[in-house]
């Protein structure tokens, strides 16, 4: 087994070679001269800055020269300039990425506990008020587009109701505790602020439900069938023949063994969320990489368009090797060579 | 003689499933007991009703069955009983095992785990080490070698005769008194089976098993019970010591199940076996039940079901019970 996860590591430079290949690739075909995807409009009337760029990027030199040249420069953690923010697109990154990270793995959590809970209880009491009604909040999430539903819950229990806070990581009056991991979650706690840290919570709540439920949806109707045929399985039986109560049959015999799939819908998931993170940010005034991505595609700021792609690609190729070795230790049955 | 209840008692037990609202008896009224440390083989063709009525008879029927009539351990009345009660007595008092011992596992928890798991379960109180300590003297008992590596192993590394090993290990960690065994070799290689047996006759003499032996195979309860009972399309047709059940057949099925078993019939050019299959769920003949493939069958068989005969240590429901195929004729 450690076999194989060191073989996976091995890989990983490759998949993200590919991966930066290809953004690299897509944006200087797509656009007629790569000086404009480095350089913003402005500066272009700047002969020291146009020199200087055309100097660290090569591009006066051949497409497989340049090629070097950039994955030399990323490397470096260079990856140019955002038009936009007119910093440096790594550290806008850098500073985005967490937040992104944080609302995901909310999201995550979220779907994953409704989702496995539902599907437990409808599995349980399969064909009953409560099967069918967690039928219908799985073909909720998975019907109603994020945007439309994240406006809607926002209005409801923002505008109307004032239970829950509106868009934001804090309350706009709030001073942000400084920046360690990037988490506000994380880093309130570290700056010794509760306050603050239930505050962070607060907000967390909504944009989290809202991105967790599709989720929360797909989770549940898989762990329900998987529940169902392991609870017709022999050793439920036995364990009940053992004088096991019903909670220890489902969780510990039962719903144990329907980890292995429940496991990997979770991490493949994850796509889906990385995806959906950028409505939702966008209607949550999320400070995150979606809401960059989406400035980015709008004011065509190539460098950080090729910035979030790589970084979204790598989180991704992570994210399934992560998945696919919660999978083995899930599973004793697969040995993987 | 002031007669103490006898350990186990089934009394007209009855098991409906339901399909669109019309229940069809699978078991119809099956009454049998097992004594303290005695051996109690039932016997009978597949579907005729052997595991149903067990499982019922300890809360764990199939949903949707309907359960009725009585059952009785040690005097004490388990049918209608509140699941948590029930549940103290399973695997304490009363331990099960079934027939596949690989499905019977759970595939992702260790051998070591699932053992322990039947000890904690009623030993709350006992500390981990001391747990795990039984865990491995149960694998001992049941001549597993090296037993402290392998309660770190998971059940498909473990072959179909150590498996049952195990399942016999764990039935017995509390050490019950009685202890059901549905077709406990069934699924096992030819070579296993005897093994197996062995080892659950030897548990049973040593810690005073009340043991009921679920099996089609009558040949082997002639060396395991003391007494066995016949059963057919959910009803016991036939119940003796096992010396007077082959030496006396009362019912015609029976003679059959003897004259089907292979070391009795090595002189014969071939195995006998009885013509037909048992009647599918709800679909009965009118009378008895066996009459479609009964050789003695008159017309009063095909008319009214027979009532049970004879005295109490050997009953059969057969209207010409005790008589010979020549005489009913
Ligand atoms: N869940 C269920 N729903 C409907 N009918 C069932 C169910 N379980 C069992 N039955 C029926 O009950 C009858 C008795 O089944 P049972 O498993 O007790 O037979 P058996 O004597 O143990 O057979 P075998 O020797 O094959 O184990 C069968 O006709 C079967 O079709
Ligand atoms: S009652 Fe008739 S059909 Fe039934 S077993 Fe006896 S002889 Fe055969
Ligand atoms: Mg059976």
């Amino acid at each position: 087994m450690t076999r194989y996860i060191l073989r996976r590591l091995l890989a990983m430079p490759f998949l993200v070679l590919g991966i930066v290949t290809l953004a690299f690739l897509l944006t200087s075909v797509t656009k007629g001269d790569p000086l404009t995807a480095i350089v913003s409009d402005r500066q272009m009337n700047n002969p020291e800055v146009v020199a200087a760029a055309k100097a660290k990027w090569g591009l006066d030199r051949s497409l497989p020269e340049r090629y070097v040249i950039y994955v030399g420069n990323l490397l470096t953690g260079d990856m140019g300039t955002s038009f936009i923010t007119r910093r440096p697109v790594a550290q806008d990154v850098l500073y985005r990425l967490p937040a992104t990270m944080e609302l995901v793995t909310a999201a995550m959590i979220v779907g994953a506990t409704i989702g496995i809970g539902l599907g437990v209880l409808a599995a349980y009491f399969h064909n009953t008020v409560i099967d069918h009604a967690a039928r219908l909040f799985a073909l909720f999430g998975s019907s109603i587009p994020v945007f439309w539903m994240g406006l809607a819950l926002l209005y409801i229990f923002s505008v109307q109701w004032g239970i829950l806070p509106g868009p934001g990581r804090l309350d706009a009056r709030a001073t942000p505790p400084p920046m360690v991991t990037g988490f506000m979650t994380i880093d309130t706690l570290i700056a010794g602020d509760f306050r603050l840290f239930i505050d962070a919570v607060w907000h967390l709540i909504l944009p989290a439900f809202v991105l967790g439920w599709a989720v929360a949806g797909t989770i549940s109707r898989l762990v329900r069938a998987n529940m169902l045929e392991v609870l017709s399985r022999e050793f439920i039986l036995t364990a009940r023949a053992k004088g096991a109560g019903e909670f220890r049959v489902v969780i510990r015999h039962a719903l144990r063994n329907t980890m292995v799939p429940t496991l990997t819908v979770i991490g493949y998931s994850f796509a889906y969320l990385l995806t959906g993170a950028v409505l939702t940010e966008t209607i949550f005034s999320w400070p995150g990489m979606g809401s960059y991505a989406v400035d980015a595609a709008r004011g065509l700021d190539f460098p950080a368009i090729i910035g979030v792609t790589i970084v979204g690609g790598v989180v991704f190729l992570v994210t399934n090797l992560l998945t696919d070795i919660a999978y083995v230790f899930a599973n004793p049955r697969v040995r993987l060579g | 003689m002031n007669a103490a209840p006898p350990l186990f008692e089934v009394r007209d037990l009855r098991v409906a499933f339901g399909r669109n609202g019309v229940f069809a008896e699978a078991v119809r009224g099956v009454s049998l007991h097992v004594n303290h440390g005695e051996v109690l083989g039932i016997v009978g063709e597949s579907g005729s009703g052997k595991s149903v009525g067990m499982l019922a008879a300890l809360g764990l029927q199939p949903e949707g069955a309907r359960v009725t009539g009585s059952v009785r351990f040690k005097g004490q009345e388990l049918v209608g009983l509140p699941r948590r009660t029930l549940r103290h007595l399973r695997g304490s008092r009363i331990a099960m095992i079934f027939q596949d011992p690989l499905s019977s596992l759970n595939p992702v928890m260790t051998i070591g785990d699932q053992i322990a798991e039947a000890v904690f379960l009623h030993n709350p109180d006992m500390s981990r080490k001391a747990v795990i300590e039984r865990a491995t003297d149960l694998l001992a008992l049941v001549s597993i070698p090296q037993p402290d590596r392998r309660l770190h192993q998971f059940p498909h590394e473990f072959s179909g005769g150590m498996r049952q090993r195990v399942m016999i290990a764990m039935a017995v960690a509390n050490d019950p008194d009685l202890l059901i065994a549905d077709e406990p070799t069934t699924a096992l290689d030819v070579t296993v089976q005897a093994q197996i047996m062995e080892v659950l006759a030897d548990l049973q003499a040593r810690l005073k098993l009340g043991l009921i032996l679920i099996t089609h195979d009558l040949g082997v309860l002639a060396g395991h019970a003391d007494r066995v009972a016949v059963v057919y399309a959910g009803q016991v047709v036939e119940q003796a010591g096992v010396d007077d059940l082959f030496a006396r057949p009362g019912h015609p099925y029976t003679r059959g199940l003897i004259a089907s078993i292979p070391d009795m019939t090595i002189e014969r050019e071939r195995l006998f076996s009885i013509d037909g299959t048992p009647p599918a769920l709800g679909r009965l003949p009118v009378g008895c039940a066996f009459n479609p493939r009964c050789i003695a069958a008159q017309d009063i068989c095909r008319q009214t079901a027979p009532v049970t005969t004879g005295a109490p240590e050997h009953t059969a429901a057969c209207h010409f019970a005790f008589q010979t195929v020549e005489a009913a004729r």
